[in-house]
């Protein structure tokens, strides 16, 4: 029985956080690994991009919300997603028109454009906070769980509870979704077939005749799209604050570069990884000690690694050992 | 128009826009802004030590900035001797513990041979060595912060005079440039400015928990001054009877004396860093830096040592940040982490360096005197802005609430577009490099 309430306990406050959060930042960073791999620099804009299309889904799902549409159990937020996405991507193209392309053509350095892209989340992050404002909102609604602690622990007669969030559950079918879209995208169409090879080899791309404009742009279209639902995801699961999303950037970063940058699965791989070590350290123990040891061993404290404060040091950790041992990731990535 | 007029016109510029705010919104105003500009200025000279001179992609400003601030507090402070005699002794030992087990596990790593049996005994170091840290470190901390709480609950600092504490903050800035520059600088460029980034969020956790070195989110308050207190000048017969004499009121006279006095201290510093970071930039160690910078590769095949000289100029850099950081610190009189945000601080920093002009030191300081004055004055600029706009709306229109309420915000959004205008119509920067 111990066994079981300790296994529950690490399912509830390790596993399926962990699990919602990692799918989270591998949709992040892949949006940040696509960039890289396809227009060749470190997107710093990318938290805020993300900030920008969950704004935009927001701002319908209160639309929506006002005029008393709702998706039942789920919520309304997914239903105003794909204006979302569509918000984004005509952010980033427009961005793109107006900032990158430029640099595109003059074939800058590929520091030149992440020091770009540091203007462009000036822009972005004043604009989000500009039209939104820089507090928390909330805007799930619907049911909030799938399955509450109560009613868990009503069903099986254990003392730990297991809850799953709407929002938890939502994220990693969503995830799981937008994964194999993408990948099918990527593998068998031909547009997905020329940014691959515009990615592998531009020189070679550029010669079988491929347009390096619309790998671009279907590229931006792509990360605008994931951006969006990992944003969303994000807040719904959580909460959305502007200066949260620039947070995440670290995070994001950290998993697709522990992944390998430039590769799509390296960045899942190392969205998971960073998700699971950060709440494996910064969890404190003690509960699920206590089940396990038998009594006279009980903790005094709380048998917790880190606080969870330092949750940026443990990414940030992982990623400099990564960096170390494996200089391109575990997934081998590529290097510009 | 010869370069000289032209810089000297740029600099003319910046003099008229703080003295038209001296005449327009008060003197108070323009020396606060005029402070913090000088501040600005000696931190973009840091950055571009280390952007401009030698290409180094460094955005954890905000950290050593942060650092330098943590000097000021442990150099100017005075020492809580009930803290030291609870648990200080123990916090001393538990850091050297853990400074131990790194250094230990490093030599491990060195000294062994590869293999499964290396990787296994430096894990068990690191894993040990961890938990002997903690054991002895945490009842230390508790003992410290139960101190008299409210008021102190950490060590304290040297109680040393606060001008003191600048070139401190710099070498503690120093000092955690030079580890992080150990492990990252062999990285690439994009992969040094994420770890940067990530390092300076890790000292801001640190600043904002670790409630023993500087109370935390708690703040330290109060640090010694290097000028007079105003409240001393007014109790001052012979200040009062001077600033009469000018046609001053004794309050007004006293914070201007005051804030002068500041921007006087302020102005020597930079004047030394800029002296400094000049004779570095035309010395033949600077000509070494640009051509590093320049071509990498062919400065390897010369024999110059460019991992060494990459950390020599990240420290170097790092340090003036320091300064300035515990320069602003004691310019405020209080140590607040909370506040650190990397967009003010990091990333400000680098539009500074990129519209001044990078390579060039005094482009670095007109960036930071130019960009600061923007950054404060956007603010009242845009809300009038505003309110021309929302002019013909109703009062009780939500969107006219909304458009003032959000003119805060402006602030980012013009830095981001004055950044993308430069790069885009003049990367070089407003004084480009010769």
């Amino acid at each position: 029985m111990d066994l079981l309430n300790a296994l529950v306990a690490l399912l509830n406050f390790v596993i399926v956080p962990a699990t919602a959060y990692g799918a989270q930042l591998a949709l992040g960073a892949l949006g940040v690994t696509l960039i890289y791999g396809i227009l060749r620099f470190s997107n710093f804009a990318h938290g805020d991009t993300m900030a920008f299309g969950t704004m935009v889904t927001i701002l319908f799902t209160w639309w929506f919300q006002s005029m008393g549409i709702s998706f039942g159990p789920l919520p309304t937020a997914l239903l105003a997603l794909p204006f979302g996405i569509l918000g984004c991507m005509a952010l980033v193209l427009v961005t793109d028109r107006m900032v990158y392309r430029f640099y595109r053509e003059q074939k800058a350095k590929p520091v030149i454009l992440v020091i770009v892209s540091m203007g462009v989340m000036f822009v972005m992050n004043g604009l989000v906070r500009f039209i939104i404002g820089p507090d928390d909102q909330r805007f799930g609604d619907g049911e909030r769980f799938i399955i509450s602690a109560r009613d868990f622990k009503a069903m099986t007669g254990l003392r730990e509870g297991l809850a799953i969030k709407t929002s938890q559950g939502l994220t990693v079918v969503v995830a799981v979704i937008a994964v194999a879209l993408l990948f099918w995208f990527l593998n068998r169409t031909r547009t997905g077939k020329s940014m691959r090879a515009y990615s592998d080899n531009e020189d070679l791309a550029l010669l079988s005749g491929i347009n390096p404009e619309r790998v671009v742009m279907y590229t931006w279209l792509i990360v605008a799209a994931l951006a969006t639902v990992a944003g969303t995801l994000y807040g719904l699961d959580k909460s959305f604050k502007p200066f949260v999303y620039f947070q995440l950037l670290l995070p994001i970063f950290a998993a697709a570069i522990v992944g390998g940058l430039g590769n799509p699965l390296g960045a899942i791989a190392g969205g998971f990884v960073i998700a699971f070590s950060e709440v494996t350290i910064t969890y404190a123990w003690k509960k699920i000690a206590r089940y396990l040891l038998p009594d006279h061993l009980d903790p005094d404290g709380l048998v917790q690694l880190l606080s969870t404060d330092y949750k940026f040091a443990v990414s940030f950790v992982i990623l400099l050992i990564v960096l170390l041992f494996r200089p391109t990731g575990l997934f081998k990535g590529k290097s510009v | 128009m010869n370069e000289t007029v032209k810089n000297t016109g740029l600099f003319a510029l910046v003099g008229t826009l703080i003295v038209l705010t001296g005449v327009l919104q008060g003197w108070n105003a323009a020396l606060t802004i005029l402070n913090m500009g000088l501040i600005s200025a000696i931190m973009a000279i840091g950055v571009n030590l280390q952007w401009g001179f030698a290409g180094l992609f460094n955005v954890g400003v905000m950290g050593f900035v942060a650092l330098g601030g943590l000097g000021a507090v442990l150099v100017s402070m005075d020492p809580v001797n009930d803290a030291w005699a609870a648990g200080g002794m123990g916090i001393v030992l538990a850091l050297l513990l853990g400074a131990a087990t790194v250094v230990a596990a490093v030599m491990a790593h060195r000294k062994l041979p590869a293999g499964r049996a290396r990787g296994l005994i430096v894990a068990a170091i690191l894993v040990g060595g961890f938990f002997a840290y903690r054991a002895v470190f945490d009842p230390a901390v508790q003992s410290v912060e139960a101190v008299n709480p409210a008021l102190e609950g950490y060590l304290g600092g040297l109680g040393l005079p606060v001008l003191l504490a600048w070139p401190a903050g710099g070498l503690l800035a120093a000092g955690a440039a030079w580890l992080i520059g150990k492990t990252a600088l062999g990285l690439r460029s994009d992969y040094l400015a994420i770890a940067t980034l990530g390092i300076a969020e890790i000292i801001i956790a640190v600043l904002k928990n670790e409630d023993w070195l500087a109370r935390g989110v708690k703040n330290v308050i109060g640090l010694p001054r290097p000028v007079p207190y105003e409240i001393d000048l007014q109790n001052d017969p012979g200040f009062v009877t001077r600033a009469a004499e000018l046609g001053f009121d004794p309050v007004t006279a006293s914070t201007l004396y005051v804030k002068t006095g500041y921007a006087l201290l302020f102005l020597a510093v930079l004047l030394l860093v800029l002296t400094m970071a000049q004779l570095a930039l035309r010395s033949p160690w600077g000509r070494m830096m640009r051509a590093i910078r320049d071509n990498e590769v062919a400065a390897r095949a010369m024999g110059k040592d460019v991992t060494r000289r990459h950390l020599q100029i990240f420290v170097l850099g790092s340090a003036v940040c320091g300064i300035a950081g515990a320069m602003m610190t004691t310019l405020d009189s209080q140590l607040t982490p909370g506040t650190y945000n990397p967009l003010r601080f990091t990333f400000l920093v680098w539009v500074m360096v990129i519209v001044g002009g990078s390579g060039n030191n005094f482009g670095a300081v007109l960036g930071g005197m130019l960009i600061w004055f923007l950054w404060v004055q956007v603010e009242p600029l845009g809300a009038l802005l505003m309110d021309v706009i929302t002019l013909p709306m109703a009062d009780d229109s939500p969107l006219k609430a909304h458009l003032i309420d959000s003119v805060a915000h402006m602030r980012l959004l013009t830095m981001g577009v004055v950044m993308l205008l430069m790069l885009r119509f003049s990367p070089r920067g407003l004084i480009p490099e010769k």
